[in-house]
């Protein structure tokens, strides 16, 4: 009888030693870290973050232990320099973000891991002294009122290939308007092509010199190492959708159908969480659908986002000189210029 | 033929006779058990970072085909976690014989004999495999559910009820334990014959008698008629593989169903998981939707159908061949034996192709077996992607090769002429390049 209960108390123990190392564990390890955070990443669909809003303060770093649940995911601060960090599933990463300035960030996925990839995103609260973010000018086109959700199409679009460089060559003729910033934010190339169109002083030139002229002015509002960066920026996070070459054809939308002008104003209840119901973005390479386009329109839907498109908003992602740097780069496929291909 | 008995050694027997070697290492695995379902319900949902896939579908289901089953029969079943608290509390203790515990002590209804439910479970466990395979939750539930199971059948039914008919692993080790190179037997009849009480018989947690034990099946290994036997006269024998299958065992149809439905399931888990096809594999995982759906008649086809149907074909050949009167369905019996080291060659070259690939998570998964991020033994980051090396390549067609040859010895013994062999041959032919294709091609 002895060994009998013997045999019992071993049973017992031996499933308490089960039953212990998993709780025990966990809290031993929790001691450690009290002042970090334990971060999951999900997709959408699988309940994204895990925590969607930190609260921090100034100069006093956050420790956030991450790991993913499902597939690749990554994390960034919208508008900051502080790197990302890619997080793998199962596998745990820690990271360390300390901020200087009061204001709040975003965090948010950097992997395309789905269709609802840019839900993800959490905001961290950042109190304490110093001097707070700036914040954002208003957007071109709520001061200039311009409706970004319907965006017009144009018919008269270049019939040859256009060159900014043939452009330059008309610089002097052009009339002052032409060249100023305002002008070149607010205006779309295919009503300034007309007004141009319309300039006596102009009569001399054919409708592709104009273009041209119109294509110049259009390059020196940036720089090369400004198109570059919206190459860059275009690459990660738009081009999934808008595909490689602005076509609208990106991995994420395949599925879905063409856009097509008539049902551009859908059934707001088509865009449904899951990304059904979608549409594909429009063809951004063809002339008709940017040529028509203000520089303002356009930032304002990088700001804003789709309505009832599965456009995502980036206003608290990118800083006001990445939004114009991705502007400028997107004209290019209008003009039928091809990306710089030396980038990686 | 030649049998080594290991209860001639004064060591092995102590260790066979004494319960505690054997309690220790079933409290163990009860642990390990208790533990694996706390890891799957409470570890990362990140399969290859969580203790309970990799330990049940890698570790212990590769050990289950490479090692108990070949070099043991039915030797996990003696060390099985699941049977253990109903058992204990039918004996009325964990170091009691059988029989003063608890319990309707109720016979199994004879309608549910043999090894249809078990074979039915190991159909479920495939259609729903891929699932069960990747989620440690749904893994954890069914290990619960078969615990829970196994416990309520015991309060209810007498002895292991439910290891005996509705077990799928139980269904699994049986059929193969036949090949299995160890048994339990009598070492002389005329003992057993004037002993009147027959006390291995009532000890026997699995109902069977060892004087009339023809087939290691059915014997757990549990070492209970060895204790109980006043005459020291239980043999535990090592013998050569295979001793079991031969004309002179009887076999019923169930064995022949459940020999097939094995013979199904290890070609569908080849074509679902080694296969090239991306499709079946999503097929396989969406369950619930279309595709699931013609996976799951595709799957219930080839077991119910096709395979079945080869066999009959196969077996009424060999009856049209010969000249003894036998019916249809004693034959269907009689051959299902062919099955067996068919379909154990195959499962071991199964396994063979992805244990090699997959061995290198059991590491850190000890390491860190809740995918918490533990480092406990200092192997948490250590996993590779194993190759199939060419290795492992050679042996998969060994295997197989192996498998069609044993089997056809086996169709030749049972027959007794070539003519009537050669059908059998020709579906063992058949299978073994179907699983090769899949395995290699
Ligand atoms: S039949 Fe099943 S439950 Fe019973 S001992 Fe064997 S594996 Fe365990
Ligand atoms: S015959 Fe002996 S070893 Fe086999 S199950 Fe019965 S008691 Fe256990």
């Amino acid at each position: 009888m002895k060994k009998e209960f013997l045999a019992r108390i071993l049973v017992i123990l031996f499933i308490l030693i089960a039953v212990a190392i998993p709780f025990a564990g966990q809290w031993l390890f929790s001691r450690n870290r009290i002042n970090t955070i334990e971060l999951h990443a999900r997709m959408p669909e699988n309940g994204g973050w895990s925590i969607e809003r930190i609260d921090a303060v100034v100069d006093e770093p956050i420790h956030l232990r991450m790991t993913s649940d499902d597939v690749v995911h990554g994390i960034a601060i919208g508008k900051s320099d502080l790197p990302g960090v890619d997080i793998y599933p199962g596998e745990f990463v820690e990271t360390t973000f300390v901020f200087d300035q009061p204001g709040q960030y975003t965090f948010y996925c950097t992997r395309w891991c789905g269709p609802n990839h840019w839900r993800m995103r959490g905001t961290i609260d950042v109190s304490g002294e110093g001097r707070p973010l700036q914040p954002e000018p208003q957007p071109l086109f709520v001061t200039l009122d311009i409706d970004i959700d319907s965006p017009p199409i144009v018919e008269t679009v270049p019939t040859e290939q256009v060159s900014a460089e043939r452009g330059a060559n008309f610089a002097s003729l052009l009339p002052t308007y032409a060249i100023d910033r305002t002008t070149y934010l607010s205006t779309s190339p295919a009503v300034l092509w007309m007004r141009l169109r319309a300039e006596s002083a102009l009569f001399s030139l054919s409708d592709q010199d104009i273009w041209d002229a119109v294509a110049w002015i259009w390059q020196r509002q940036t720089t090369p190492e400004n198109l570059e960066n919206g190459q860059r920026l275009y690459a990660e996070n738009c081009a999934a959708c808008h595909g490689e070459t602005g076509k609208g054809d990106g991995v994420m939308v395949r599925n879905n159908p063409v856009w097509d002008p008539g049902n551009h104003n859908m059934d707001k209840s088509s865009g449904s969480f899951t990304g059904e119901g979608f549409v594909r973005p429009r063809d951004s390479s063809d002339p008709k659908n940017l040529l028509g386009t203000s520089p303002a329109l356009l930032e304002g839907k990088i700001i804003r986002g789709g309505m009832g498109t599965g456009m995502p908003y980036w206003g608290p992602i990118f800083t006001s000189q990445q939004i114009e740097n991705l502007v400028s780069y997107l004209f290019n496929f209008a003009w039928g210029f091809t990306p710089n291909e030396n980038l990686d | 033929m030649v049998r080594l008995d290991l209860t001639r050694y004064p060591w092995a027997l102590s260790i066979l006779r004494n319960r505690w070697p054997q309690f220790l290492l079933r409290a163990v695995t009860l642990a390990g058990f208790v533990f694996t379902i706390l890891t799957g319900l409470f570890g990362s949902v990140v399969g290859s970072h969580n203790f309970a896939i990799i330990f049940v579908w890698i570790a212990w289901w590769t050990a289950l085909k490479l090692f108990f089953i070949p070099f043991g029969g039915r030797s996990w079943c003696s060390i099985c976690p699941i049977p253990m608290p109903g058992e204990w509390l039918q004996n009325g203790g964990i170091l009691m014989p059988r029989g003063k515990g608890f319990g309707l002590n109720k016979r199994w209804p004879k309608a549910l004999r043999g090894s249809w439910l078990q074979a039915g479970g190991f159909l479920l466990i495939g259609l729903f495999g891929a699932l069960t395979l990747t989620s440690a939750s749904v893994t954890a539930f069914v290990l619960l559910f078969i615990i829970v199971l196994a416990f309520v059948l015991s309060l209810v039914f007498e002895r292991r009820s439910f290891c005996n008919y509705l077990c799928p692993i139980g269904g699994f080790t049986g059929l193969y334990a036949q090949a299995g190179p160890v048994e339990v037997r009598v070492k002389d009849a005329e003992v057993c014959a004037s002993h009147a009480e027959k006390t291995c018989y009532t000890a026997c947690p699995w109902g069977q008698f060892p004087l009339a034990l023809k087939s290691s099946a059915n014997c757990g290994l549990c070492m209970e008629c060895l204790r109980v036997c006043p005459s020291d006269n239980i043999a535990v024998n090592l013998r050569p593989w295979g001793s079991d299958l031969g004309p002179k065992t009887k076999h019923r149809l169930d064995e022949a169903f459940l020999g097939l439905i094995m013979l199904a399931s290890v070609l569908v888990d080849s074509a679902v998981f080694l296969g090239p096809w991306g499709q079946i594999k999503s097929a396989a995982y969406a369950i619930g939707s279309t595709p699931w759906f013609i996976f799951a008649g595709v799957f219930l086809f080839a077991a119910l159908v096709i395979l079945p149907g080869l066999y009959a074909g196969a077996v009424k050949l060999s009856m049209l061949m010969g000249s003894s009167r036998t019916t249809l369905r004693k034959s269907l019996a009689k051959y299902s034996q062919v099955l067996v080291p068919l379909g154990l060659m195959a499962w071991i070259a199964f396994t063979i192709s992805f244990a090699f690939a997959k061995f290198s998570y059991v590491l850190p998964v000890i390491s860190d077996p809740l995918g918490w991020g533990w480092n406990l033994i200092g192997y948490s980051n250590s996993a590779w992607v194993g190759q199939s090396t060419s290795i492992s390549l050679l042996l998969q067609v060994v295997m197989l090769a192996v498998g069609l040859a044993w089997s056809s010895r086996v169709a030749l013994r049972v027959s007794g002429t070539h003519r009537q062999a050669l059908p059998l041959v020709t579906f063992s032919g058949i299978f073994s390049f179907s699983m090769l294709w899949l395995l290699i091609g």
